[in-house]
């Protein structure tokens, strides 16, 4: 299968006000690749370099060294974006947009012509049951319904990969269920999904394969059932092992 | 373009979403009106000073929705972190740049019509004259020249991290060029060196906004402008906001987002 997002060797610095510490290693020498139709979970706990790894993914900050790919293209080439889906770890779109409004901008952005985008738009708000508020301001959604017109903007282009950030983080259950339900989907549909997550039980359903990261190292990578079958325990416990909270 | 227009619709439809912006354009609508429509005894001094009056209120309130409005464009992307999903996209902060710009300049061109549409009703309807071609120039000058203050603005806002500095920093600016600027060469002749040096380099160096005023031309009814020269005001324009956008991109492009 092609490799669809590779990392490689990557390491990422930031400047520190603490004397004596010069910069803070975020990311330390991550090497890591996602094959096409995976779901790949990319876990650990709070600080431990997720975010900092997705966005050099998404290019919004350049490593301190090393590569990362998507597509086989370098990141800080915009050409990169054009296959992949994004969804933030919290809502952040125009609040001054309807829903319909917002995913026809990004529709735009993307090229897609007017009748398909149209229909794509219909298709998508039916999927994240917007239908009924397509034409209401974004700014007087729930928080659910936020993080709804989130997952149906990161589908806008039909993407080939899906890099989600904490999905699921503050919605209550239905919500949770509703975008399990919607990654289950795209992988049934054989697109690439590439997800941080703190939800264990969660990963350990929908995902793969995992890659731990703890302190910005690579603590532990394979499939679940590997991890699960080599620790004789489940994904939660191989977890604490991995990053040394419990023996 | 595609990327370029779509951005430009976005920072349009907030505009007009937003209702502070209503509230300056209302309140320069109604002293325009209320303005031209006072018969000060007809005595055409007095009328020519009112004319004077109601255009420069329409040139401080473009001034201020523009600088406010372009202002605050990408720092409220970033704080909103609006910019993330947008950056996740196949869009190059070179385009975000020019988005922002057309966006703001096209909205600008749009409130600064609706002033000289008023102004030109209400003194029209009240002498029986009608200069449409005066007011025209008049107001392509005048947009044309806020495409210069949206691009400074534009890399103020990058430079300046508040929004609310980078207005009142531009508004100093912008203000001390217009009334100032045309008068710096003569003060650089009464000053010694290395004064001197400075002042002309700084001459030298300002877009001469000024160039582009032609209020006391409309107000005194002196008559349009030659074409060609309007036509190289433009190039003169374009140069500079070509620079400003360049220097926005320039800063934009490395700037830490997170």
């Amino acid at each position: 299968m092609p490799t669809i997002l590779s990392i490689q060797n990557l390491r990422v610095e930031f400047p520190t006000r603490l004397s004596g510490q010069p910069v803070k290693i975020a990311v330390k020498n991550l090497t890591l690749s996602v094959n096409a139709g995976e779901v790949f979970g990319f876990i650990g706990p709070n600080g431990a370099g997720k975010t900092t790894a997705i966005n050099v993914l998404l290019s919004f900050i350049p490593p301190t060294s090393g590569t990362a790919c998507l597509f086989g293209i370098d990141v800080r080439q915009p050409i990169a974006r054009q296959r992949i889906g994004y969804l933030p770890e919290m809502t952040y779109y125009y609040k001054f947009l309807t829903a319909e409004e917002l995913l026809r901008f990004y529709a735009r952005i993307f090229g897609i012509p007017n009748l398909e985008a149209e229909k794509r738009i219909d298709q998508l708000l039916k999927l994240v049951d917007l239908e009924p508020a397509r034409r209401r301001l974004i700014k007087t959604y729930s928080k659910g319904m936020q993080q709804r017109v989130g997952i149906a903007q990161a589908l806008i282009n039909n993407p080939d990969l899906l890099i989600l950030d904490e999905p699921t983080s503050g919605l209550d259950p239905l919500g949770r269920m509703k975008v399990r339900e919607i990654i289950q989907r795209l992988k049934n549909d054989g697109k690439t999904v590439f997800f941080s997550s703190h939800e264990l039980g969660e990963v350990e359903t929908i995902c793969d394969r995992v890659a731990v990261l703890h302190e910005g190292e690579l603590r532990a990578e394979g499939s679940v059932k590997d991890l699960v079958a080599k620790h004789q325990c489940n994904l939660e416990q191989v977890f604490l092992r991995v990053i040394g909270f419990q023996n | 373009m595609n990327t370029i227009w779509a951005l430009t619709g976005v920072v349009i439809r907030e505009l007009y979403r937003r209702k502070d912006f209503y509230v300056l354009f209302v309140l320069t609508a109604v002293i325009t009106v209320a303005a031209g429509s006072v018969r000060f005894f007809q005595d055409p001094n007095i009328v020519r000073y009112v004319k004077d009056l109601c255009m420069l209120l329409i040139w401080m309130s473009a001034l201020l929705i523009t600088i406010a409005m372009a202002a605050r464009q990408i720092p409220a992307e970033r704080e909103s972190r609006t910019i993330f999903p947008l950056l996740a996209k196949p869009v190059t902060r070179g385009q975000i740049i020019l988005g922002k710009f057309f966006g703001c300049w096209l909205a600008s061109g749009t409130a600064l019509a609706v002033f000289y549409l008023f102004f030109a009703i209400i003194t029209g309807s009240r002498e029986q004259y009608w200069p449409v071609l005066i007011y025209l120039q008049a107001f392509l000058l005048q947009w044309i020249m806020l495409g210069i203050v949206t691009a400074m603005t534009l890399l103020g806002s990058i430079v300046f991290a508040a929004p609310s500095s980078t207005v009142t920093i531009l508004f100093i600016v912008v203000a001390g060029i217009l009334f100032l600027g045309r008068h710096l060469n003569t003060v650089a002749l009464h000053n010694a060196e290395p004064l001197r040096g400075i002042i002309y380099t700084i001459y030298f160096i300002i877009p001469h906004l000024e160039l582009f005023d032609v209020r006391e031309r409309m107000v005194n009814d002196w008559g349009l402008v030659n074409w060609l020269d309007c036509g190289l005001a433009a190039l003169y324009a374009a140069a500079y906001t070509g620079l400003f956008l360049l220097l926005s991109w320039l800063a934009f492009r490395r700037k830490s987002l997170t």
